[in-house]
């Protein structure tokens, strides 16, 4: 089930990124109603071999991000602006007929919930096959062979017969395999998993972080990593970008992220959720208000409402300018004008202590 | 603290008849969804229940307050079998024990405002003292929980979903019971908001003196606000200890795998823990494994034993209850823990989602149990 | 600090006060009132209420509008066989075959159609509903006798039911709502019945019963008006339904035999053997018909949408 036998070249780990997401903007207009902007400037990039988080709570724009790179928004009523590249090829503006030469064979996406992304009055064979049929010349025969071997190698048992049955008749967990596997199928550069284990158990959960894991390890996939849980970004991205109200507030490695958060929203996350590692009945230091109260970004910092750091020139009325998202040390990136600060590296400070 | 516990459930067993059948519906099976329970629930204390979807938890919670029938067992709650009564006594009694839901909106009625959503509780009961001191109540209400009075005249949709469990909560503790049941309380909201609701319950419970059984998939947040933990494994308890020493040292190999297989956010503790996969899924509760109902999955599984036995629960230590043969031997590290790859090997792991061949009773158990989507 | 320091420094903690409250002015919307204004902001929403309104306007003023009296027959002498007079002074759409003029006929005869369709409506609304809350509220065997009676209404075709009931009660207006009605009864039936069986199984209802609240008053209160939305929007649809039904069954002849009271249906049928000589006669009140069904229609279908529940926020 290990995913070795993926051909070599696609393990390419030249410096190059395959995926770079420039100023990405992306604006939703309903009638009758003001038009609300739920990405606004987002920067990333992602190499091969490479796990990307990005973190942030529900309507921070971190599935819109993903959507827009996929090109899975609908045309009516979205504006996508900025520059989204894959491989060098711009996707943005680019015809409804490449995206979908592109999306299932250079880049896929798994969804946070597998039975719906499936379709049910179809067998889970017919559904992978469908993709390699798509996307590569090859005789039903084969593709059936290939879609058993690929089945096998996201760990679905016995998967000859498994390619005969319908979603509903396997567990959620060998569902989002199977998801996997149809995002597999054509060895994409580029994976965007979007919350995959959201609405799935813990021990499944580990599972399947499990074959993401050694998938990007053996493969050298791109992965963009959508989430909420802090956990699931701790054990599985190197890179990690903080979003807030459709702005990336903080970027940075992993282990400097959760050793010393800046942003005063990252630590107040990581102060917030109880620890299955920590002393118990430590007091949990919520964030106050919700991801309601935040003011727009042309007035000042977004998350300054909720903020304990706050002070009079996050707001752009006294500063005269937005705040903007800076260099903050070597491999880091942050939009604060009174970030957590940290006594000369004590190394060992605890993220949650010092957060306070 | 009296020594008689507030809550005490005795071979409590919920199964859901599964109906087949064209014109007379025929009873095929049972889901056996809470499989005979025992547990204990002292005054003024939090009983956490962990469990994964499926596993009954949920099922036994609602059991408890009568909105599920038991199918047999005892639910003792301070001397009264809540199990053997009906009708206006049972309605009396459900005052004293309450429930907060995992879903707030979905619990709320979206047509009642919030006036009205705190006041009905007291009107049904006869609580609160005619109009004016009602209203005086909700206000009290409202502030305990740490909403504006601007409050009162909104409809629960206008607000965020931590304000709504807020309400939720002032609404189950607006007829002063002595038991609150939380489902799930904080699992469908914002990881920043999480934090504020379950502070919020911890000072309620030492200000109003409540005792609590909190039901989560969450053991970070069942540990960190329980006194006693209960894990749960299709529909039996598996594994009970006061909370320190059951994160300290877990006995049973399902407790340790589901520890092990929660993510912790520190990237050096990630890297460096002990992580035991399972193989395989949760089988049906419907036709649940002979013997020890783990053993399917267990990757400390010892031959014939584990597959014949039932298992029972024994005391290991104060307090520690564990349901497992090999508890002692696994503990000191006699036997040692195969893979999951094996343990697939040698089972030929179930995928199949649980009650597949029984599709009603699949969607009755996962209804109940499935963590909310969250956006 | 300076007083303008103090002001940005009052700003930012005004704004962190405001964290986590609900915002002061405009709120308290209930689901009614929110689903209003989507409705009010909806051009086909507006454009439907407008058609129906002036049907419903002309129907209710129709022996002050029509400009002539309907029964009367005049310009009988300028008719001759194979030849109807068209528009003319005094009859903007011309006259029919016994010379009664066609608008005031058209405005009178709405009133015939509209009423109708409405009652029969009503009436299958009421007993619909009585029998959906019947089956919906108690289960059990109560909901698979009264489920069971859907089920037969259903299968009989609605225009031999109609035959049926003009005979039993004979041919007269009355007959025909019923006949409409009962046609209508099942649909409402399962809608509410279907639609309270899901509330029933909802959070809300289970935390009302784990409150304590008596049964009659979770059923009452909280599951019916909570369902109550598909079945509105259902009845807005069915009055366009019924009111081409009315005038089928009319057209067929199992109308309202009293002539004093001119009706679209029966003025279609009426106008068969002249549709080579003057079509206006069967297109004038055939138009009515289309524009008052869609009106309704229009009217139902931003119904649903504002109703939504997809759409609340």
């Amino acid at each position: 089930m290990i995913i070795e036998d993926l051909p070599p070249d696609a393990a390419d780990r030249s410096g190059r990124p395959v995926l770079e997401v420039d100023e990405l903007t992306v604006t939703f207009r309903r009638r009758g109603e003001q038009p609300t902007r739920a990405v606004d400037g987002v920067s990333f990039a992602v190499a091969p071999g490479e796990t990307v988080g990005l973190v942030g709570e529900s309507g921070c724009g971190k599935s819109v991000t993903s959507l827009a790179v996929m090109g899975l928004l609908p045309r009516r009523g979205v504006e996508v602006g900025g520059s989204v590249r894959l491989d060098g090829q711009e996707l943005v503006g680019a015809p409804d007929r490449t995206l979908r030469g592109l999306r299932g064979a250079d880049m896929a996406m798994v969804f946070q919930d597998p039975l719906s992304s499936l379709n049910p009055t179809v067998p889970i064979g017919t559904q992978v096959t469908e993709v390699l049929l798509e996307h590569r010349e090859l005789s039903r025969k084969d593709a059936t062979a290939q879609a058993t071997d690929l089945l096998d190698r996201v760990g679905i048992p016995d998967p000859a017969r498994r390619l005969k049955e319908y979603p509903h008749q396997l567990s959620g967990g060998m569902r989002q395999r199977a998801l996997i596997a149809m995002a597999l199928a054509c060895r994409p550069r580029l994976l965007i998993a979007d919350e995959p284990t959201t609405a799935l158990d813990v021990t499944i959960q580990a599972q399947i972080l499990e074959l993401l894991r050694e998938l990007v390890v053996d493969s050298g996939t791109a992965l963009v990593m959508i989430t909420h849980d802090l956990g699931v970004v701790a054990g599985l991205c190197d890179r990690v970008h903080v979003m807030y109200s459709g702005r990336i507030i903080e970027s940075a490695d992993r282990h400097e992220l959760f050793a010393r958060p800046r942003q005063p929203y990252t630590g107040g996350l990581l102060a917030s959720v109880p620890r299955l590692d920590g002393v118990r009945g430590a007091p949990l230091h919520p964030i106050r208000g919700s991801a309601r109260d935040v003011i727009p970004w042309a007035e000042g910092c977004a998350f300054a409402p909720r903020c304990d750091h706050a002070q009079d020139d996050c707001l752009t009325e006294v500063a005269g300018s937005t705040v903007p998202l800076e260099y903050d040390g070597p491999g880091r990136e942050l939009r604060c004008r009174h970030p957590l600060e940290y006594p000369r590296s004590p190394a060992g400070a605890t993220a949650a202590g010092a957060a306070r | 603290m009296t020594a008689d516990p507030l809550l005490r459930v005795e071979g409590l067993q919920v199964h859901f008849p599964i109906k087949r059948g064209v014109f007379v519906d025929r009873t095929v099976g049972h889901v056996r969804a809470v499989d005979g329970v025992d547990l204990a629930v002292d005054r003024g204390s939090t009983y956490g229940l962990v469990g994964e979807s499926g596993c009954g938890k949920s099922t036994l919670g609602r059991a408890v307050l009568r909105l599920v029938e038991p199918t047999a067992g005892q639910v003792w709650f301070d001397g009264t079998d809540v199990a053997s009564l009906s009708g206006e006594p049972l309605r009396r009694m459900r005052r004293r024990m309450q429930m907060v839901f995992q879903d707030p909106l979905g619990s709320l009625d979206p047509r009642q405002d919030v006036e009205s959503l705190l006041s009905e509780p007291l009107h049904a009961h006869g609580l609160g003292g005619g109009r004016a001191g009602i209203a005086e109540r909700v206000r009290t209400l409202l502030d305990a929980v740490g909403l504006p009075s601007a409050a009162l005249r909104r409809y629960p949709h206008e607000f965020s979903g931590g304000q709504r469990q807020r309400i939720g909560i002032a609404r189950a503790v607006a007829l002063e019971p002595d038991l609150l049941i939380a489902d799930e309380p904080v699992s469908a909201l914002d990881v920043s908001v999480q934090a504020q609701v379950l502070n919020l319950l911890e000072e309620l419970q030492e200000r109003l003196g409540l005792t609590y059984l909190v039901i989560a998939h969450d053991l970070a947040v069942v540990r960190h606000i329980s006194d006693v933990v209960g894990v749960m494994y299709l529909g039996s308890l598996v594994e009970q200890a006061p909370a320190d020493v059951l994160y300290e040292q877990p006995l049973h190999p399902y407790t340790r795998a589901l520890m092990s297989a929660v993510p912790v956010p520190d990237p050096v503790v990630e890297e460096n823990r002990e992580r035991i996969l399972l193989a395989g899924d949760l089988p049906s509760p419907a036709n649940p494994p002979s013997g020890c109902r783990f053993h399917t999955r267990c990757p400390w599984r010892q031959e014939t034993r584990c597959d014949d036995e039932a298992p029972v629960l024994r005391e290991l230590g104060t307090g520690h209850l564990v349901s497992c043969h090999w508890a002692e031997e696994i503990r000191d590290g006699v036997l040692t823990p195969r893979s999951a790859e094996e343990v697939a090997a040698t089972m030929g792991v179930s995928i199949r989602a649980t009650g597949v061949e029984n599709p009603e009773s699949d969607a009755l158990v996962q209804g109940l149990d499935a963590p909310i989507e969250r956006r | 600090m300076t007083a303008i320091g103090d002001v940005r420094r009052r700003r930012i903690d005004e704004l962190a006060a405001r964290a986590g409250q609900v915002p002061e002015g405009e709120g308290g919307v209930s689901l009614t009132r929110s689903a209003f204004r989507r409705l009010r902001r909806n051009p086909v929403a507006i454009l439907g209420a407008v058609i129906v309104l002036v049907f419903l306007v002309v129907a209710a003023f129709a022996p002050l509008l029509a400009p002539r009296d309907p029964l009367a027959q005049t310009l009988l002498s300028e008719i001759r066989p194979g030849f109807i007079p068209g528009a003319t002074a005094g009859f903007p759409l011309g006259a029919d075959e016994l010379g009664r003029d066609l608008l005031s006929r058209l405005v009178v005869g709405s009133r015939q159609s509209l009423l109708i369709g409405v009652v029969s409506t009503v009436l299958g609304v009421v007993v619909g509903m009585a029998l959906g809350v019947l089956a919906g509220a108690f289960g059990g065997w109560v909901d698979t006798v009264v489920m069971r009676f859907i089920d037969i209404l259903l299968s009989i075709p609605s225009l031999l039911m109609a035959i049926t009931i003009s005979v039993l009660l004979g041919q007269n207006q009355y007959a025909l709502m019923i006949a409409i009605a009962v046609t209508q009864v099942p649909v409402f039936a399962r809608l509410l019945r279907g639609s309270m069986l899901a509330q029933r199984g909802s959070d809300y209802a289970l935390a009302a019963q784990a409150l304590g609240i008596k049964r009659g008053r979770i059923v009452f209160g909280h599951v019916l008006p909570n369902s109550l939305s598909p079945v509105i929007v259902q009845a807005t649809l069915s009055l366009a339904t019924a009111i081409i039904e009315a005038a089928a069954l009319s057209f067929l002849g199992l109308g309202d035999p009293d002539l004093a009271r001119p009706e679209w249906g029966a003025m279609l049928a009426n106008a068969q053997p002249f549709l080579s000589v003057r079509p206006e006669l069967a297109i004038y009140p055939a138009l009515c018909i289309i524009v008052v069904a869609l009106g309704f229609t229009l009217l139902g279908e931003s119904l649903r949408e504002a109703l939504d529940p997809k759409f609340r926020r």
